[in-house]
């Protein structure tokens, strides 16, 4: 049996921390593999290693039999190993081809770029991805779909050996992530290995061969797609059994409405978009990527403009409200853009859980912050979000994993107590355990009496949390269903675009 | 622990240098022990580098320059940048030398010309720094060209105000008290004192520091950023008037080119402290360290007779150093994990 990649005993350490204990694996050549586990149990530096991004303090991997130890991400890259990457890698200025050709531009009399040649190679990769757009758009014009596909062209062209997928699918569109799933099967079919890392075990048992499960650095279990169930796979992960995805509900929408959207409008982004949002309430909004969700939010939250309708908040119009202002009447909004809109990624742990509640420590004339103060609330809401304990408050935000980086974005507006919660795609990029944590907090914070709109692409999420669920397809609200005509069908038509049920 | 962005440093090799060398780079006081190992190796054979008159001169070119940097070391930490400095320093010379002149000044002899004109100076250099906070705020242009452009407009109407001839005759009383060194040292110092408790102690520096990380999470997390931008902008533009005041007092004279050559001085001077160009980074106290170290190779070189082309190719090599000790500095803040 030949193995396209054989990792064998790699350990690693960051500052004295061990994330990498032993990790063990084989893949056979021309299967795909599923490597699974939470957020920090070291996916990312493994294959961070593989792609030559880091390197291991011990152990050894073969890549075809041959010793691979790339000191560079081009080492790698040379040797066969390529990605398609979560935050995708792409200028937008330059066109298809140009993206795929960059660093490899065939030339004539070793200047000017053959363009007719990458034309013609780039249309025949595209092919192979099943993307019907010519090799000279603007990489600027494509959907996120779109452009992994490019990607994963980008990585064909290279004659890749190992094709790694790094959550290929956390910022596509159901429709997008069948497309994305076709070609990976047209992939195998012709012989290619590839590595697909994913929360989404559905996809995962789905899609791969084989599957590895890592857990705190060391390898939780391995083997054969065959002999995991998702709830299996979520024991290893997680070390103990989840009894349930979703923690349990205590309290109940009462009757007094908090929030309340009137005919809100923004041509091509919203139209005539109604709702009102009772205290203690979970509302969702379901819907596809580019239905008019995520701008919905900003428009709520003050961020982006609006030239009709009105928003209110505890019966009082909001007018042209600032976000600042908003947030001081009780508003918080929990970005889906967690690294460009939710932290300071290079402010420490205890600057970004400030941030939103600075003023509240502050004391006249100079607005000095009471530093006993904000220690002891930095500490208690620590303890509330379950930040890993081990990370010091003066650390970089960066250095944390997705998942912890997530809590503390909830953390900083856990912080001010808000009456109206609005969360996008809370649980993006986030592992199983941190998942449940995010629940939790959301849960009591609407038991506490607080309006929570949700968004997410989850519809699971959505039926598991919510107590209403719109549906909003093309800047409109297509639907509402409330729990007990929760119905995963209904949503998803609602959602789709209406041709194509005519 | 996931790691995106670990580069390989040189940490399995030596660690022990590594970590030194590591920990030394992120001190604090790393410029202030530069300047004094360079006075030590420098003052054995640079006749009078200790003498009391020396560092009374040292001290005294340090004061305004160090007030105009801790402006701009404000503007940095948003992530912006203040070219105009140095223009605001000409200005605000010419308008309180022009208002308070013993010949053909405004207010001539007045009982009120010298506080007026201390008014008028500090109302210059808010109205130029507020100029600047609106361009960037409201007019969203960036900070590099909208200050550029000021710094031209401004040093252009000072010359024009004044036909380009130095205006003297400022009363005694003005110059005696502001060119004093107990004076100006303590000015400084409150300055200091006050900037630095707003930006480590207070709401408006970790605000300040926000913007300057990432503005668009710091707008999201409901932080005043228009209204900040405004501030900061003319508090640099008031540091600057006070650093003319200071200029124009040791110089006697109303001038529109005082100043004019310590723009690199005041920027190099807060990157060689370590304030981060980049936005996020920076303390009151790195800058004045960086400015002590600047003034101090500036006079060192000048005792021992260099010519000006010589300390100003040094400077630069100086601030070069600093420059890429800043980016091996955000490099070791990536590794350390």
């Amino acid at each position: 049996m030949t193995f396209a990649l054989e990792v064998r005993g790699i350990e690693k350490s960051f500052s004295g921390v061990p994330v990498l204990r032993g990790v063990t694996f084989a893949l056979e050549a021309g299967k795909t593999l599923g490597l699974v586990g939470e957020n920090g149990a070291g996916k990312s530096t493994l294959m961070n290693i593989l792609g030559g991004g880091v390197q291991a303090d011990a152990g050894q991997m073969l890549l075809g039999g041959v010793s691979h130890a790339p000191r560079t991400p081009a080492d790698a890259a040379r040797a066969g190993v390529a990605f398609v990457h979560q935050e995708l890698n792409l200028f937008p200025n330059l066109t298809i081809a140009e993206n795929i050709f960059l660093t490899a531009f065939p030339t004539r009399s070793g200047a000017f770029i053959r363009y007719s040649a990458i034309y013609q190679r780039t249309a025949e990769l595209l092919r192979e991805v099943g993307l019907d757009t010519p090799p000279d758009t603007p990489v600027e014009n494509l959907s996120t779909g779109q452009r992994q596909l490019v990607e994963i062209a980008k990585a064909l062209s290279r004659d890749a050996r190992i094709l790694i997928f790094d959550e290929p699918t956390s910022s596509l569109s159901a429709r997008e992530c069948e497309q994305l799933f076709k070609v990976m099967g047209q992939l195998r079919r012709r012989g290619l290995t590839m590595i697909y890392i994913s929360h989404q075990l559905g996809d995962v048992l789905r899609l791969c061969d084989s599957v590895v499960v890592l857990r705190d650095g060391i390898v939780a279990g391995s083997g054969p797609t065959r002999e995991f169930t998702a709830d299996r796979l979520v024991v290893l992960m997680v070390g103990r059994a989840l009894t349930q995805l979703y923690p349990s509900r205590r309290g109940s929408a009462r009757s007094e409405i908090v929030f309340e959207a009137r005919g809100l409008g923004e041509p091509r982004v919203i139209h005539d978009i109604s709702f009102a949002l009772r205290r203690g309430e979970i509302l969702g909004v379901a819907g596809l990527m580019g239905a008019g969700r995520s701008e919905l939010a900003r428009i709520l939250f003050g961020l982006d403009p609006h030239s009709r309708g009105a928003v209110f908040l505890e019966g009082k119009a909001l007018h042209r409200a600032s976000p600042t202002e908003r947030i001081s009447r009780g508003l918080a909004f929990l970005t889906e853009d967690r690294r460009h809109e939710g932290l300071c990624l290079d402010a420490s742990i205890a600057d970004n859980l400030m941030l939103v509640a600075l003023r509240d420590f502050a004391r006249t004339p100079l607005k000095l912050l009471n530093r006993a103060m904000s220690r002891a609330t930095l500490q208690k809401i620590r303890e509330r979000i379950r930040l890993n304990q081990n990370a010091r408050d003066e650390q970089p935000v960066r250095t944390l994993s997705g998942g912890n980086q997530q809590k503390v974005v909830l953390g900083k507006w856990l912080l001010v107590q808000p009456r109206v919660l609005i969360l996008d795609e809370p649980t993006r990029g986030v592992d199983v355990g941190a998942k449940f944590e995010i629940y939790s907090q959301i849960l009591e914070l609407a038991d506490g009496g607080a309006g929570i709109l949700i968004i997410s692409s989850e519809i699971e999420e959505l039926l598991g949390l919510c107590d209403r669920v719109l549906v909003m397809n093309r800047g409109e609200i297509r639907d509402e269903l409330s729990r007990p005509e929760f119905d995963r069908e209904r949503i998803l038509q609602s959602a789709l675009p209406a041709e194509l049920f005519s | 622990m996931e790691s995106g962005s670990a580069r390989p440093t040189t940490t399995r090799l030596l660690p022990g240098a590594a970590e030194f060398f590591g920990r030394l780079a992120q001190s604090d006081y790393l410029v202030l022990g530069l300047c004094v190992v360079y006075l030590a190796s420098f003052a054995p054979f640079t006749p009078g580098l200790l003498s009391l008159e020396n560092l009374g001169n040292l001290l005294q070119s340090l004061l305004p320059l160090s007030i105009a940097a801790l402006g701009l070391t404000v503007v940095l930490i948003i992530g912006g940048i203040d070219l105009s400095i140095t223009a605001v320093i000409g200005l605000t010379s010419v308008i309180g030398a022009k208002m308070m002149s013993s010949s053909h000044g405004w207010l001539a002899d007045s009982a009120f010309a010298v506080p007026a004109a201390l008014l008028a100076m500090l109302a210059c250099g808010a109205a130029v720094g507020a100029l600047n906070g609106i361009g960037v705020t409201v007019l969203k242009l960036p900070p590099f060209i909208l200050t550029l452009t000021t710094m031209m407009a401004v040093s252009g109407f000072a010359v024009w105000l004044t036909k380009s001839r130095n205006i003297g005759g400022l009363p005694e009383g003005f110059s005696s008290l502001w060119a004093s060194l107990w004076f100006a040292t303590l000015l400084t110092a409150v300055i200091a004192a006050l900037l630095h408790l707003l930006l480590a102690r207070s709401v408006f520096g970790r605000w300040c520091q926000a913007i300057g990380f990432n503005s668009r999470a710091a707008r999201v997390s409901g932080v005043p950023i228009q209204g900040m931008t405004f501030a900061v902008y003319v508090i640099c533009g008031v540091c600057a008037a006070v650093a003319g005041i200071l200029f124009t007092a040791q110089a006697e004279t109303g001038s529109p080119v005082l100043g004019q050559r310590v723009l690199l001085d005041v920027l190099g001077a807060t990157v060689l402290g370590g304030t981060s160009l980049f936005g996020g980074r920076g303390k009151i106290h790195w800058t004045l360290c960086g400015v002590l170290f600047l003034r101090l190779v500036d006079n060192s070189l000048n005792l021992l007779s260099l010519s000006i082309f010589t300390i100003t190719m040094v400077k630069g090599g100086v601030i070069l150093a600093a420059a890429l000790l800043d980016a091996a500095r955000s490099r070791l803040t990536i590794s350390r994990k």
